[in-house]
């Protein structure tokens, strides 16, 4: 006998995820969801991006890794709450435990929560965690054809941080291809080219992100 | 990569349905996997041969059925096979095109006994 089912797989993940949401929101915090490769940069740009918003808004963070603590560590150092999620071998932060983190933290106190996925360019992309933004960072040390590797990734991001443009003069990074490729598989995206290391490109991202915190704080308060 | 937890979730959704209608075994899964979904089949037939040991899915078939990655352009209306992520509406160049299949994994059907 066939019996119908129609469920998506990530359903349950995304029921947690519609949870997390409802949390935010009623403390009117604004989440994104950063995802990159190990090493292009995630714990630095949230470094950055935190004295970046500092007297403008009240940050958290919710640092995703197989094992370790070793960014929280560096995280809370500078005051700012942080909580460390060890996923144990899996490649990717899923909503049931981004909720459990959330619930570590005082949002009522709290603006925005970045959340710092787990180094990967292919997973993260199929779990939503209940953000406002997705958010992805390539290094230019990756290569520009990356898009087209991981297409998934590029394609559901709202936002794209190309990092370490310092860099640039010793590769052959080729901007203009990246954004064209970029711009065909998600015509939306918001690119912003930054160094961690210089600081270029920052001020523009900060500036960015600020606006759209205080834009759906506003929206939430006309509603 | 995710395949072992993604697995897992799948006879979650398999097992519950069976036991909601009594069954005694499940002998066939129907998948629906679209193609832009990170989910590899392999990995997850390697999965379930594992994890479905000595659960009443035991040895079932599964079936994948491959739904290709499809968009639609609000603007002229147009829907269109995505090649390459390349997102422009093939009509009118137009660029805010939404996706409308391509990104599920989902438990279609079972076979019970
Ligand atoms: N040259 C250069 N190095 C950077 C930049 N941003 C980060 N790094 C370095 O890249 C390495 C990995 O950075 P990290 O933030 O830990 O990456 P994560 O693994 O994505 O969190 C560190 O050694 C950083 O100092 C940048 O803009 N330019
Ligand atoms: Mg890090
Ligand atoms: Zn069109």
């Amino acid at each position: 006998m066939e019996i119908e089912v129609l469920e998506g797989v990530f359903d349950a993940n995304e029921m947690i995820a519609g949870e997390n949401r409802r949390l935010l929101d009623e403390a009117g915090v604004y989440m994104i969801n950063l995802m990159a490769s190990p090493g292009a940069g995630k714990t630095s740009v949230i470094m950055r991006t935190l004295e970046g918003i500092q007297g403008h808004l009240s940050g958290a963070v919710i640092e995703g890794d197989v094992a370790g603590k070793v960014d929280s560590e560096q995280i809370a150092a500078t005051g700012v709450p942080a909580v460390q999620i060890n996923t144990g071998g899996s490649c990717h932060l899923e909503a049931r435990q981004v909720n459990g983190a959330l619930k570590r933290l005082d949002l009522e106190e709290t603006d925005l929560v970045i959340v710092e996925n787990v180094g990967n360019l292919v997973c993260p992309a199929e779990f939503k965690l209940g953000e406002d933004l997705k958010v992805m960072i390539l290094s230019v040390a990756e290569g520009h054809d990356k898009p087209l590797k991981y297409p998934l990734m590029f394609s559901e991001s709202d936002v794209l941080i190309v990092n370490k443009t310092d860099l640039i003069p010793h590769t052959d990074f080729d901007m203009v291809a990246l954004e064209k490729t970029v711009l065909k598989m998600n015509p939306g995206v918001v690119v912003f080219k930054v160094s961690c290391r210089t600081g270029e490109g920052l001020q523009e991202w900060n500036s960015f992100l600020v606006k759209k915190v205080r834009d759906a704080k506003q929206a939430a308060a006309c509603s | 990569m995710h395949e072992l937890g993604v697995t897992e979730s799948m006879l979650d959704v398999v097992l519950r349905h069976a036991a909601r209608n009594r069954a005694t075994g499940v002998t066939r899964i129907n998948l629906v996997l679209g193609d832009s979904s990170t989910v590899m089949e392999e990995s997850v037939r390697f999965y379930f041969d594992i994890i479905g040991k000595d659960t009443i899915a035991q040895g079932a078939e599964l079936n994948f059925r491959r739904v290709p990655l499809k968009a639609k352009c609000p603007e002229c209306g147009e829907e269109f096979q995505v090649v390459e992520y390349d997102f422009t509406c093939p009509g009118c160049r137009g660029t805010k095109t939404e996706i409308i299949s391509g990104r599920e994994f989902q438990v279609e059907s079972i076979e019970i006994s």
